[in-house]
């Protein structure tokens, strides 16, 4: 796998949890009655699994081409 | 009240817990159980399961039960919302543990490391690096262990069971296990512990919701307390970012969670897991609000902060599952705190016995050893469990211990990558990165590890961030004497997975 892009998914959520406060720091649009605060990082949470286990999931299947064809 | 019966119930469930950690020792047992790795490591043979388990089990301790929830229920900036950080903090481990651990794993295997300071000593070929980082190690697990004690502390005092005589009984029953078992214990343990607190924290953060009219309702009372509980301050957004990014950074130079990841049966396990563990917080998130809840609930913000979780559950739920919930703190203090203990136990014999006083010791010896120094661990531990913030917000203790292990960043996770760092620059940047982190939290009494006069940087943060500058102005200065070369015994190809 690309070596920069998978730096690129792999820092994205630093990204967004540490420079982003400036954004996520207040409380609307509430969702549901739940601050912006509360449910933006929540959401992080399912985004940052997502992009990493994309990266598993190229780098697995990279992994099984290369035994197939050796 | 409590009945018997409810006690009867809350000590069962601690004593099923200790006693599986007692017959993890016939777990998957080998015929030696002296060799090298089979007590420390288990026998490096955990799967996807055990090892979700005993990654993700860090996020399930006290820490999440007690200290979080407690900072939530804290006044002023640095409480409410604040504890939020928690969250911030579980969403950027696992990047990091998916960039390093397979890399540290395969080295590991292939020259039978059970340490980071194992492959630091051959990384830098320096055995005194090996032991200062060794010593670091074990200096950052005794807080951490402390907070798991002080967790236990404030349900004992719920229940209102004698403290101390409580407290050091229930210790000794981990160092008992950890004693007989090894890392199998706290493996095997950590499945039942997880499942125990996650059937209390998924009644808890259901029933209290719906009892209070639900999350809209609870942010809306919230709100009309104090706006800290809705966001933070932005006075406080440096400190927010700092100690939640430093936390992620730190968690996995801890030589528990070493420890832990090295005990895996291969690279593709450590990487399944980083890529699905993020997951596990979701509860975590919610565990967090229930420090709001608590301050909702009783229209004030509790006189001890720590005591949220355990009085909002005591004045809800019947006498039986609050039992129930409070063994599951107790269950997620001992848990860790037998990894914690047994990790710091490794460090001391193999890195600090074994290379300086008994390069002889055989096999036997060494585990008889660890086994004596978990009990001293444990004992040192009790005395952090006395600094002022054990007494006050103590989710600050993890950050005093994240403070001291992050300063072996750059001798452990950039020597994974690059193999021209030399010793005495990194040696340096450690010097004065945990100089700076002990004087500012002296000058803080302990009590925190944001530091106010700077913006409420996380000191642990500011320390590495000066560390790092003096191994680049180091390595600088070797450049220009045209001294780089590759450094230590291990080739590049040895971080490559093993097929």
């Amino acid at each position: 796998m690309n070596p920069i892009l998978k730096f690129i998914l792999l820092a994205l959520p630093y990204f967004f949890m540490v420079l982003g406060v400036g954004i996520y720091d207040r409380v609307n649009p509430e969702l549901g009655g739940i601050p912006f605060f509360y449910w933006y990082q929540l959401v992080w949470i399912f985004i940052a699994a997502g992009l990493t286990f994309t990266v598993y999931s190229i780098e697995n299947s990279e992994k099984k081409n290369r035994k197939a064809v050796s | 009240m409590f009945t018997d019966l409810d006690l009867a119930l809350f000590f069962a469930i601690i004593f099923l817990v200790l006693f599986a950690g007692y017959m993890a020792y016939f777990w998957r047992k080998p015929k030696d159980m002296d060799a090298t790795g089979e007590w420390s490591l288990g026998g490096r043979r955990f799967g996807t399961v055990v090892m979700w388990f005993l990654l993700g089990g860090d996020l399930y301790t006290a820490y999440t039960l007690i200290a979080v929830p407690g900072a939530a229920a804290t006044a002023g900036v640095g409480g409410g919302a604040f504890a939020m950080f928690a969250i911030a903090y579980g969403v950027m481990i696992y990047p990091i543990v998916y960039a390093t651990m397979p890399r540290l794993w395969n080295v590991s295997k292939r020259r039978g490391y059970i340490t980071a300071s194992d492959f630091v000593k051959d990384r830098f070929s320096s055995r005194s690096l090996a032991m200062l980082i060794a010593l670091t190690g074990v200096l950052a697990e005794l807080p951490y262990i402390a907070l798991q004690i002080t967790g236990i502390k404030y349900v004992l005092a719920a229940l209102s069971l004698p403290i101390t005589v409580s407290l050091i009984i229930a210790f000794l029953l981990v160092a008992g296990f950890t004693f007989v078992s090894g890392m199998r214990g706290p493996a095997l343990t950590s499945i039942l512990k997880d499942s125990i607190i996650w059937v209390a924290v998924i009644v808890i953060i259901i029933y209290i919701p719906i009892k209070l009219g639900g999350f809209g309702a609870i942010f809306h009372t919230a709100g009309t307390i104090s706006p800290n509980l809705l966001s933070i301050n932005p006075v406080i957004d440096v400190g927010y970012t700092t100690l939640a990014l430093g936390s992620a950074l730190a968690l996995f130079l801890y030589p528990h969670a070493i420890t832990g990841t090295l005990g895996a049966k291969d690279s593709k396990t450590i990487r399944r897991n980083a890529s699905l563990l993020p997951l596990y917080n979701v509860l975590l998130m919610f565990v967090a609000i229930v420090g709001i809840m608590a301050v909702v609930y009783f229209n004030a913000y509790p006189k001890v902060s720590s005591e949220a979780l355990p009085l909002l559950v005591l004045h809800i739920f019947p006498a039986s599952f609050t039992a129930f919930a409070f063994a599951a703190v107790v269950v997620g203090s001992i848990v860790p705190a037998s990894i914690m203990a047994l990790a710091s136990a490794n460090l001391l014999t193999r890195n600090v016995y074994l290379e300086y006083i008994n390069p002889k010791a055989s096999d036997r010896s060494q585990t008889n050893l660890s086994r004596v120094l978990v009990m001293v661990v444990i004992i040192a531990a009790l005395l952090f469990s006395l600094v002022p913030a054990a007494s006050g917000e103590i989710v600050y203790l993890q950050t005093i211990g994240g403070a001291f292990i992050m300063q072996t960043l750059p001798a452990v996770y950039l020597a994974l990558y690059t193999r021209k760092l030399n010793k005495y620059p990194v040696a340096a940047g450690w010097l004065v990165g945990l100089t700076t982190t002990i004087v500012m939290l002296a000058e803080l009494n302990f009590t925190s590890s944001l530091y106010k006069n700077f913006d409420f940087v996380y000191i642990g943060v500011f320390a590495l961030v000066l560390n790092l500058v003096v191994v680049g102005i180091g390595m600088a200065v070797m450049k220009a004497m045209n001294k780089i070369k590759d450094e230590g015994i291990i080739e590049n190809s040895e971080f490559e997975d093993i097929e």
